[in-house]
Order: structure tokens, then C-alpha cells, then sequence
């Protein structure tokens, strides 16, 4: 279905090749996961596909890619949008219409579908994903996951015989991208759609994979290979599989199940091991703590009197779905948003009437788009601007860079840089007033699990040094590795408040996978386990 | 049993713009202000009764404060830079001699009540004219009305569909840069602030558009059958001079002053010339259309009721040219005209005769929503 024969990009400006001389075949009806390093070429393969690139992006392509036996070299993506359809990284940037339906017949117009055919396809397609019900919403009031789907259902409705998805769950919750994986599932089961899908979190999607092809991204070539033998060698892998390896299972389950069904021994071994010891509830003086914190937007409550209380050197991760009221907190918590009722208060002062030079003494916050608050040419100029502003030692932020991404130089441009490059730069220059409280949203949106693990290892240093950290995320394992505390919202409340362990083992939505292969036992990380094993 | 037609629906969007034209061209005929504010109410009326809840339903009142803004505006320019009509002087403003060569324009001097009226009168007819515009807005949301423009110009129409959703866009992004330098530490305002926000947010807006571009290339966008130049140019010529033709006709049509050919004749040609040149353009475009609106008596009625109001008062001004017009000099009460009322009056009909807007759970449940997400 879709060929790609020796394959290589370039795009102009740059030394080296996006693509190296790459050979894949996917035959029709497979779910073909792309897994690689962030930068490694995952979206340039997938772009390639329709011929966005390199028609839309510039560049050069050599070798040959069809797809259904058409040359990308011949026919743009407006003539391939019949058979394939692409669903971007950010699904709401590539809406053209304003309301479900309409978006959902965008593609069939363009096509010159009859009307009849477009009515029951879209139709079939509200069906098929779960859209019935908020068919005539205007787009922007839908939740992340109803724009996922949506975005997919977009692309559907044209019948395409290929699905391109590039991190089709990253900013998700854990529901809701169990939601569009089950869409997905149907449509590659029910209609035998093939889809190349790539996605830095492994752990939700590898099970449903049939191929997994691996981009190494420096130049060598590609893997390709059924999963488990993909993963048996891969340097990036969800939990279960590093689990699998740790405890020498073969074949190499992939799948909580599998891996359940496989831990018998291992449980064994490890029911006489001393628990792994984690930090007591914290005593500490209190950072910052709110007090029937009530915010409304119009008729929605988005905060319904909460009380939360942040200490000295405790890492707290902040949990609940999509509009559960997580990022309201920490707008409060740096002042941005003012509460209609109850106090925030930051080191015993209130955040919203300090300035903003005073404010970033107290509390520092990476917003979801961390590249938001990067805005000099380059990355020298905004850690000396970081220095100069926070009267920080000269090359304070520049030190703490280097310790958060030893690979950045410092003329390079911010904009040049990977999400997780990105990321640490913000981080750096925020932290340069060593800030006691350290907010982040979505800390690991487009992480891939080395630049997570760094990150792993920052945060926990500054903990250890007596900052509180306070981040909003969706991703379990994160939470699992890294926070002392875990806080779940919903609906504006505090539904669960206690140690990570007992919170995320609660519920089978919050829970890590070595949680559900090892249950009841207490176990959350793979690190866990190894350190444990390794004094035994 | 009802007929389909009369079901809750959303009435086409080219019979509420033609129903709102006709009362603004009954507008643009009459200097009376009891006639200019029944067109205002009345066009006001049918708005609260069929107005859906979207957003754009309270464009009429945004348009309304725009009105009395214009007429402020009107008055006081007429007060200072207005020729002098009539005795009444009510106060004298300060007089600025002006040079030989700008002699016929005045600045300050003696304001008289006659014309204060006369320029209250004007700024209500434009501000009425503004109003029916409004009105329509309210009733219909623009991309509703760009889904109805000839598939010829659909191209055109994506790109101010676009252009519609780039601007809130731009606003939500300005917002998030502003609060990104707070988190900076800077609280500088002026020049440097302002620059220091609208790099990003256009950087912003650039990546968004061509993120927007490659989504729309990949679904289809721009895909046409296979013409030959010679045809493509003939459509092309044939739509433009056509769409000229009919701005020239619109504007003979609304302004009472021009000679009569230039009005319902030239638009006339025009509208053919157009609707000639799209047809043949739009052969070329394969484009379908997805629950196209359609077009019953509700829409013939509406159009209708629009209409009546317009040729009531554009009769009424060739019976008797001074029928429409309030008399300033000497000042009197302006009387109530049978005809150009009973017209008007008319343009009530939609209010009664169309189906309502569907009532959409939908918007309801959306508003907390949007909210939620702000969050």
C-alpha cells in the first residue's frame, strides 16, 4: 500500500539528511507504528507519505514514494487526498470549517462526493467514532479528545485507503486516548484501513501494533519488524517491555496482559522484598497553599473551593482529565488568573498583586507551550537576558542549561531546537531566579523517554534542594517515577490527595503499568524493581 | 402535519441578507426619523424573534452601538463643518477665519437647530442602514452565508473563512504571550512590550496559517478538472466585469440622487454578466456541497417582506419627492407617510412566517464548555 524505495530527504539549510536511503512497505490493512527519538525524522517519514514533503515543506526527495501505485513525485497532496488522509500533531491548527459536521464533510466536498453518499458517510462516521452527540457543536468548545476524533473522522469521511496519524494521544488523557485508540482499532478492523501512526508514548499504543518500524535518525538505517523483536533491541520502550527484559520473559510480552500472565515468577521473587521506601507525607514549611479557592469563567466552575497546600522540597503532580481545572490552579498559583472567592497565597503573599519582577522570586511556570517565553534570537541572548532580568550571577541559566541539555549550543536559535531542547531552555531561564515553587503544564507533551528521563532527574535534583514542584500531566508513568504526591481533580474538587502510590494504584486510569502487571503489590517502576532485585 | 419546510431549520442565508437589504434600501430613501425608526424596530423585532444562539446573534446590538456612535459623529461634524440652513441659532462656537483659497468651508461659527436636525436626520439614515446589516449578521453567522457564494468563488470564500477564524486566533495568542513575559519577570509597557508581544504572535499566526495551508492541501482543497486557459479567462472576465456591474447598480440603486439607469437596469446586466461567468467557472470546480440550504416559501416570503418595504418607499419618493423627506427649514414635525409605514410594517412578516432556529442543546451545552477549556 504504501512503498517507500531508498528514500532520502533534505531539507535546504541544513548539513545533514532527514531521511536516509529508507525502504518500507506496508501492506493494506497493517497498523504501522513509527517510534523514534524526538528529531529523528518520524514526521518528515510520515509527511512524506501524501507528499507534503516535500511539495508543501521544500527540500529534496530522492528515490520513489507510492502510495495505492500513485508517485508522490507526480501528484501533490490535494490529489492524493482520496487515498490518504493525515491527521497533524496538533489536530485543531488543521481545521478548516467551524462545526462537527461541516468538518466532517470538508474532504467529501473537496472530492465532489454525491450529497446522498456525504450525508450517510458522515453519518456512519458520528457513528463509528462517538461523535453523534455533539454533531452541531462549534469545533473550538469540544474537548482535546472530541478534536482528536473529529480530526480523524475528517479525514475518514473521504474513505481513504491510508490513516497517517502523527501522535494522535500526546496531549491527551488517559481516557480519552483510550478513546481514539478504540476508534482506531475499528477502523483498521472493520474497514481495513492501513495506518501509520507514530507516537513517542509507547506504552499506550505498542500492543495494537502489527509492525513497528523504528527511525534511529542518525543516519543509519531504518528497523522494521514485528514489535516484539523491534523492542527486544529498541533504546525506547514502554515499562512492560523494560520489565520483560529486566525479568528475561520470552517472547517479549507487550501488553499488560501478557506481561500479567508472564509475572507469576516474578511476583514470587519479589513478595519477600522490602517495599520500596518512599518519602514520608511531607512536613515542611508550606510554599504556597490555597483556601476555598473558587474560579468561575462565566456559569462554569472551573475551581469549587480548593485547598491545597504545596511544601519545601515536595514534588507534586496534579492529575484529572482535560478541563478538570488543573491549569486554572496554576494560573492562580502565579497570578494570572484572579480567584472569584478564597486566597492563593505564595510564600504568605498573594501572587496576583505582586508584580511581575517580585513575582518570579516566588513561583515560576512552563506553560504548556514552553516556547512561549523564549522570545531573543538566540540561545545565548536568552539566558543572558534571564541573568540580567533575575540578577542572577552571569551565566547562571547558561550552567543550569548545561545541566538540563549538555547538546544545546548557545548560538543556537530557540525556535531550531526540539521540544524537549525547548523545554529545558525555558526551564533554565525560569529557574534562574531560584524560584522556591516550580510549576509546569504538561511538562512531557512531545518527550521522548530520554529527554523525559532527564527531565526525571532535573526535577528530582531540585526537590532535593528544597524547591516544591507542583506539575499538571496526564502521563501516569511520569507520575509514577517522579512525584512524592499525587492530587486528583475533577470537576474543579479534589476527588484523591495522598502519596503517589496509594492515589495511582486506586484506580486502574491512573495506574503505571508495573502497577497492573504486579498488583496487589506496590510496585510503580521498573527502577523500583531492578534496585530492589539488585540488593537482594 | 407540517410541511418540512417549516420545521425548525435554519432559514438560507441569502433570504435573510435580501429581506435585511430591502429595508435598508427603504432606509436609505427617507430622512424621517419616525420611518427610520420603525425600520430599526422592526428589523430589531425579527432578530430577537429568529436569532439562533450562536455567537454572532448579538452582532445587533454591536451594530446598534455602532449606529448611535455614527450618529454622535454626524451631529457634531455637522455642527462644526456643516453649511448653515435656517435662523435658529442655538449656541455660537468659536469662529477660525480660514484662509481665501478654502473659502465654502467653515469651522465654528453660529449653530443652528436646522442644522443640528439636518445632520441628526443624516447620521439616522446611514445609522439605519448600518442597523439592517446588523440585523442580517445576527440572523445569519458569515460562514453559513459563505457556504451559499457560487462554487467559482469558493476559493475566495475558504481564504475569508480563514482569514474570519484568524483573527480571534491572533487575540487568544497575543493574550498567551502577554502573560508569558509577566512569567519572565518583565512588566514593561509601551513600544517595547508591544513589540516584544506582536513578534511571537505573528510568528504564531504565520506557523498556524501554514499548518492550516498543509491540511487543506491534504484533504482536497484546490483539486479542479482539467479546462482549457482560454475558457478560465473568459469566466473570469465575464464574473469581474459582472460584479461591477452589480456594485454600480447597488450603489444607483441606494442612492437616490444618480439617474434611474444606473439602478435597477445596470444591476440587472450585471447579476446576468456574473451569474453567467460563475456558471462557466464553476464547471470547473468538482466540488459538492454537504446539506446544501435550501430554498422554500419561508424564503420567498422573507424575501418578499424585504422587498415590499423597499419599493413602498422608493414609490412613495417618485409620487412625491418631498413625501420621504423631514422638513428642516422652517422646522416642523415630521408626519407618518401611509405608505412607506405600511411597507415597512411588512418587513415583519419573517418574524411569523419562518420556521424557528433549531434549537441547538448543542450551543447550550457548548458555552460551559469553551469556558472549561479556557481553563
Amino acid at each position: 500500500m504504501i512503498r517507500f524505495e531508498s528514500v532520502s530527504v533534505r531539507y535546504p539549510g541544513s548539513p545533514t539528511p532527514a531521511l536516509q536511503d529508507v525502504n518500507l512497505h506496508v501492506p493494506e490493512g497493517e497498523l504501522c507504528l513509527v517510534v523514534g527519538r524526538t528529531g529523528s525524522g518520524k514526521t518528515t517519514l510520515l509527511r512524506a507519505v501524501n507528499g507534503l514533503v516535500p511539495h508543501f515543506t521544500g527540500g529534496t526527495l530522492s528515490g520513489r514514494v507510492t502510495v495505492a501505485g500513485r508517485d508522490t513525485r507526480t501528484h501533490p497532496p490535494r490529489e492524493l487526498a482520496d487515498v490518504v488522509g493525515v491527521v497533524g500533531q496538533d489536530p485543531a491548527a488543521g481545521f478548516v470549517t467551524d462545526v462537527v459536521e461541516d468538518e466532517l464533510a470538508y474532504g467529501m466536498e473537496s472530492l465532489g462526493v454525491p450529497a446522498d453518499v456525504m450525508r450517510r458517510r458522515v453519518e456512519e462516521t458520528l457513528d463509528l467514532l462517538g461523535l453523534a452527540d455533539v454533531r452541531a457543536r462549534p469545533l473550538t468548545t469540544l474537548s482535546a479528545g472530541q478534536q482528536q476524533r473529529v480530526a480523524i473522522g475528517a479525514v475518514m469521511t473521504a474513505h481513504p485507503r491510508v490513516l497517517v496519524l502523527d501522535e494522535p494521544t500526546s496531549a491527551l488523557d488517559p481516557a480519552a486516548a483510550e478513546e481514539v485508540l478504540a476508534a482506531l482499532q475499528r477502523l483498521v478492523h472493520d474497514l481495513g484501513v492501513t495506518v501509520l501512526l507514530a507516537e513517542h508514548r509507547l506504552e499506550r499504543v505498542v500492543q495494537y501494533a502489527d509492525r513497528v518500524v523504528h527511525v534511529p535518525g542518525d543516519g543509519r538505517a531504518l528497523v522494521i519488524g514485528d514489535p516484539a523483536s523491534v523492542m527486544a533491541n529498541s533504546p525506547v520502550v514502554p515499562p512492560v517491555v523494560e520489565l520483560g527484559r529486566l525479568a528475561g520473559w520470552s517472547p517479549l510480552p507487550l501488553s499488560v496482559r501478557d506481561a500479567r500472565r508472564a509475572s507469576a515468577g516474578l511476583r514470587q521473587r519479589l513478595a519477600p522484598l522490602p517495599r520500596p521506601d518512599r518519602v514520608e507525607t511531607s512536613t515542611a514549611a508550606p510554599v504556597a497553599a490555597t483556601r476555598r479557592l473558587v474560579v468561575r469563567y462565566g456559569d462554569t466552575v472551573a475551581l469549587r473551593g480548593l485547598d491545597l497546600t504545596v511544601r519545601a522540597g515536595e514534588v507534586v503532580a496534579l492529575m484529572g482529565r482535560n478541563g478538570a481545572g488543573k491549569s486554572t490552579l496554576l494560573r492562580c498559583l502565579v497570578g494570572l488568573t484572579s480567584p472569584t472567592s478564597g486566597t492563593v497565597t505564595v510564600a504568605d503573599r498573594d501572587p496576583a498583586s505582586l508584580r511581575a519582577p517580585e513575582l518570579v522570586r516566588q513561583v515560576a511556570l512552563v506553560p504548556q507551550v514552553p516556547g512561549d517565553l523564549l522570545y531573543a534570537d538566540s540561545v545565548g541572548e536568552e539566558c543572558a537576558i534571564a541573568d540580567r532580568q533575575s540578577r542572577a550571577e552571569p551565566g547562571t541559566s547558561t550552567a543550569l542549561l548545561a545541566r538540563l541539555a549538555p547538546d544545546v549550543s548557545a548560538d543556537m536559535h530557540p525556535r531550531d531546537l526540539s521540544e524537549g531542547q525547548r523545554l529545558a531552555l525555558a526551564l533554565a531561564v525560569v529557574l534562574a531566579t531560584r524560584p522556591p515553587l516550580l510549576l509546569l503544564d504538561e511538562p512531557t507533551r512531545g518527550l521522548d523517554y530520554t529527554a523525559k528521563a532527564r527531565l526525571t532527574s532535573v526535577l528530582r535534583a531540585l526537590a532535593a534542594e528544597g524547591h516544591a514542584v507542583l506539575l499538571a500531566t496526564h502521563d501516569v508513568e511520569l507520575v509514577a517515577d517522579l512525584a512524592d504526591r499525587t492530587v486528583v481533580l475533577a470537576d474543579g474538587d479534589v476527588v484523591a490527595d495522598g502519596p503517589t502510590a496509594e492515589v495511582v494504584t486506586a484506580s486502574p486510569i491512573f495506574a503505571p503499568q508495573v502497577a497492573k502487571i504486579l498488583a496487589p503489590q506496590p510496585w510503580l517502576t521498573v527502577r523500583e524493581i531492578a534496585h530492589a532485585l539488585e540488593v537482594a | 402535519m407540517t410541511p418540512t419546510g417549516l420545521l425548525p431549520r435554519h432559514l438560507h442565508p441569502g433570504a435573510w441578507w435580501l429581506w435585511a437589504l430591502g429595508l435598508a434600501t427603504a432606509a436609505s430613501r427617507t430622512t424621517n426619523p419616525l420611518l427610520l425608526a420603525l425600520v430599526v424596530a422592526v428589523a430589531g423585532y425579527v432578530v430577537v424573534a429568529r436569532r439562533s444562539a450562536t455567537p454572532w446573534a448579538g452582532a445587533y446590538g454591536v451594530f446598534l452601538r455602532l449606529g448611535l456612535v455614527i450618529v454622535v459623529i454626524r451631529v457634531v461634524m455637522g455642527a462644526v463643518f456643516g453649511i448653515t440652513q435656517g435662523t435658529t441659532v442655538l449656541f455660537t462656537l468659536p469662529d477660525i477665519p480660514l484662509p481665501g483659497w478654502a473659502s465654502g468651508v467653515r469651522l465654528g461659527g453660529p449653530v443652528t437647530a436646522e442644522t443640528t436636525v439636518a445632520a441628526l436626520y443624516d447620521g439616522l439614515r446611514l445609522a439605519a442602514v448600518i442597523i439592517c446589516v446588523g440585523a442580517a449578521n445576527a440572523l445569519v453567522t458569515p460562514t453559513r452565508l459563505l457556504r451559499c457564494i457560487p462554487a467559482a468563488l469558493y476559493e475566495v470564500g475558504v481564504a475569508v473563512v480563514v482569514a474570519m477564524t484568524l483573527a480571534p486566533q491572533l487575540i487568544r495568542s497575543a493574550g498567551r504571550v502577554r502573560e508569558a513575559r509577566r512569567l519572565r519577570g518583565r512588566d514593561d509597557r509601551g513600544l517595547r512590550a508591544l513589540r516584544g508581544v506582536a513578534v511571537p504572535v505573528l510568528e504564531g499566526a504565520l506557523e498556524h496559517s501554514l499548518e492550516l495551508a498543509a491540511a487543506m492541501d491534504s484533504r482536497g482543497y484546490g483539486r479542479r478538472a482539467t479546462v482549457h486557459p482560454a475558457v478560465r479567462r473568459a469566466a473570469s472576465a465575464l464574473t469581474l466585469s459582472g460584479l461591477l456591474g452589480v456594485c454600480a447598480g447597488l450603489y444607483g440603486l441606494l442612492d437616490a440622487g444618480s439617474p434611474p439607469l444606473l439602478g435597477l437596469p445596470l444591476l440587472g446586466v450585471g447579476l446576468a454578466l456574473a451569474a453567467a461567468g460563475m456558471v462557466s467557472a464553476g464547471r470547473m470546480v468538482q466540488r459538492t456541497r454537504y446539506r446544501p440550504d435550501t430554498w422554500s416559501i419561508a424564503e420567498w416570503l422573507t424575501v418578499a417582506a424585504g422587498v415590499t418595504g423597499a419599493t413602498a418607499a422608493i414609490t412613495a419618493g417618485a409620487l412625491d419627492s418631498q413625501a420621504l423627506i423631514a422638513p428642516v427649514v422652517p422646522l416642523a414635525w415630521p408626519t407618518f407617510p401611509l405608505l412607506p409605514v405600511v411597507g415597512i410594517l411588512v418587513g415583519l412578516l419573517p418574524a411569523v412566517v419562518t420556521p424557528r432556529p433549531p434549537v441547538t442543546q448543542a450551543v447550550v451545552a457548548a458555552a460551559p464548555r469553551s469556558a472549561a477549556r479556557a481553563a
